[in-house]
């Protein structure tokens, strides 16, 4: 495998990967929109990371002499029903919001990935099976179908992040498809197939990579989605259990309490709206910085 | 930017697209299979999905304390002791029936419950459509005609906050202050509960059947329990109508027709609503059918919140309870409102664009 047309390859390859994503960057920040989602997100990050340091109090311990104490004094943004102070449980919750979107891109990835590429590059009846269950699973609404995941695998946190990605990876598969078809053509794939590579190889090592950039902008675009509906799943009950201090869930709990004490729903509120707006900010910059109609799809 | 020439492919690469694979129109006889082939796809994984559940329908029907013998009874009746492949023909017999099973919570058959609590979820959803498009599809050709100026930007981050709230939060936001605080709207469920069971209409739809039997107190009290779920599900869905709005106006203002429509001297204002907004009507009808079928997702969110009693919250309660036969019976359908959305923007699409015949 060390022949002229191979070798230069891995390095030109890194390098055409590196070098867009750095012009997006560029793009991004010139963008007052995208720019503001960038630094709200790396906040959201170093709030996850800082946790522990920053709280005032113990996310989870209850002081029923304390209780629905509104903004202000000694604890930031008041007390919950059961006496918690508000301000640690929202630092805390930033760690699972971190963690569902983590871990539902780091699975939807690969599967929309496999699913993509290996339709788009068998062809055929593949295409057609992949392509059809794709479909099927894209004829939902997302909530809806995630919902059904959740009834059917029980309510928890870890049934929700299983059943985001279960419902959110046929976009994906999409994407990836319609890239491969455009590489499946050209000369190099051609190259690789005539030196014996089997298909298995060539999806890994030539078509993978060149889906890699769109994928992960795609994804990016797809955690803004996959924050809200982590949220809807926990404010039903379905997702994160109490005590959790998931925000979709402190907003179920404060519920009873709105009209009284409105800091309950308000604040964790203002933390998904913020985040997710983040996201779709940065997304819809993204986007913009790519060719326009390509992203257009869903 | 790129001058989009030829436009060999005007229909928008959305979910509407998904009835054809590689984008073109198909024959009508190939169109039917592909849709036979996705509802059968859909029962096979409403199938898949009731029956991998940890949760054990037949507890779920007979309770915590029934006797092993009521137990195995039960679990006979739901042929659950049959080979999963004949379980799947009995479910598909049934689905083709229109047997969907017995809800566990009403005891009246789950279908009959879903025909009893969808106008509530129909009435909301299109009040909710008109807002979003009717706030949606304008702001969407200001943005494009203003590219990149401050209006573009204004109305690019007002939608975007759109689709990035909670729905569930900004619900409980605009009744503490729109309803607990000023007293503008009526709080949660579809009327006062004073003209609860007032009337009975033909319809199930609340404001016909008030105008039907001439009762005002009703329409009113109706119009006002609605007006604010209705606003908060229509902005959240007028993200998407924007954006796309403003996507398929910027392919027709770059084309050559505009610009030589200004040079001939037609007014800005004709050109952009005469010439170029004229092209765009049937894509927008395609993006406005799907957000309505999106709307079912916001709905079930805004219900729980407004206690609302349409089709998200039977959905819900039935998930809380673990009434699989019913959640299911709820997806199949939101999946067959979601393929029957997307064959009817199919159908106008050949009805109102002439490059399709």
């Amino acid at each position: 495998m060390t022949d002229i047309v191979n070798a230069p390859k891995p390095a030109s390859r890194r390098r055409s990967a590196i070098a867009p994503l750095l012009n997006v960057l560029r793009f991004l920040l010139r963008s007052p929109t995208s720019a503001f989602g960038l630094a709200v997100i790396a906040l959201l990050v170093l709030l996850a990371i800082f946790a522990p340091l920053l709280a005032t109090h113990d996310p989870n311990v209850q002081n029923l002499n304390n209780v629905l104490q509104p903004p202000g004094g000694n604890h930031l943004f008041g007390t919950d029903e059961l006496g918690r102070d508000i301000f640690s449980r929202l630092l805390h919750g930033t760690r699972i919001t971190l963690n569902i979107i983590f871990l539902v891109t780091i699975t939807v990835g690969p599967i929309g990935l496999a699913v993509g590429t290996i339709a788009g590059y068998l062809g055929g009846i593949f295409d057609t099976i992949l392509m059809r269950i794709t479909d099927i699973f894209l004829s939902f609404p997302g909530l809806i179908l995630a919902l059904a995941f959740v009834a059917a695998l029980g309510p928890s946190l870890n049934n929700a992040i299983i059943a985001i990605a279960l419902t959110s990876w046929p976009p994906i598969a999409r994407l990836a498809r319609a890239e491969t078809l455009t590489f499946r053509s050209s000369d190099y794939i051609a190259a690789a197939r005539l030196q014996g590579a089997s298909p298995f190889r060539i999806i890994m090592h030539s078509i993978v990579p060149m889906c890699l950039p769109s994928v992960m902008i795609r994804l990016t675009l797809n955690m803004a989605t996959v924050i809200l509906t982590a949220a809807g799943l926990g404010f039903l009950g379905l997702g994160a259990q109490p005590p959790m201090p998931e925000w979709g869930a402190m907003i179920a709990t404060g519920r009873r309490y709105m009209l009284d004490s409105w800091w309950l729903v308000t604040f964790p509120g203002v933390s998904i709206l913020l985040v997710s707006l983040a996201f779709n900010l940065l997304g819809d910059g993204l986007r913009d910085a790519l060719d326009p109609k390509q992203m257009n799809r869903r | 930017m790129t001058i989009s020439t030829g436009n060999a492919s005007p229909r928008p690469v959305g979910l509407g697209s998904f009835l054809r694979p590689g984008g073109r129109v198909r024959s009508l006889g190939g169109q039917v299979v592909s849709i036979l082939v996705t509802l059968f796809g859909l029962l096979v994984l409403t199938f898949v999905i009731g029956r991998m559940m940890p949760a054990d329908p037949v507890r779920a029907i007979v309770g915590e304390d029934a006797t092993q013998d009521t137990y195995r009874m039960v679990y006979e009746r739901l042929g659950l002791d049959r080979p999963i492949w004949e379980q799947f023909f009995r479910y598909l017999g049934d689905v083709v029936t229109g047997n969907f099973g017995v809800a566990i919570r009403t005891g009246q058959p789950v279908i009959s419950d879903i025909l009893h609590v969808m106008p509530a979820t129909i009435e909301l959803a299109t009040f909710a459509i008109v807002i979003g498009a009717g706030l949606g599809i304008p702001l969407g050709v200001i943005a494009a005609v203003n590219r990149d100026k401050w209006a573009d930007n204004v109305i690019r981050v007002f939608s975007l906050l759109g689709h990035s709230m909670p729905i569930f939060w900004t619900g409980m936001i605009g009744l503490i202050i729109f309803y607990a605080s000023l007293g503008w709207v009526g709080g949660s469920g579809r009327m006062s509960s004073f003209y609860i069971g007032l009337v009975r209409g033909p319809t199930g739809f609340l404001l016909i059947d008030s105008l039907i039997a001439g009762d005002w107190n009703v329409f009113w009290s109706a119009l006002n329990h609605l007006i604010l779920p209705a606003s908060l599900l229509g902005y959240s869905s007028s993200a998407y109508i924007t954006r796309m709005t403003r996507s398929f106006m910027l392919d027709q203002l770059n084309q050559e027709y505009v610009t030589t429509a200004r040079v001939k001297g037609l007014s800005r204002h004709d050109t952009i609503w005469k010439h170029a907004f004229v092209n765009i009507r049937v894509q927008l009808v395609t993006i406005v059918a799907l957000s309505y079928g999106g709307l079912l997702e916001g709905a079930v969110l805004i219900e729980t919140v407004f206690a609302w009693p349409g089709f998200g919250q039977y959905l819900t309660n039935n998930l809380l309870i673990g009434d699989m036969n019913a959640v299911m019976t709820c997806v199949l359908i939101v999946g067959v409102i979601f393929i029957g959305l997307n064959v009817l923007s199919d159908v106008l699409y050949r009805v109102f664009d002439p490059r399709t015949r």
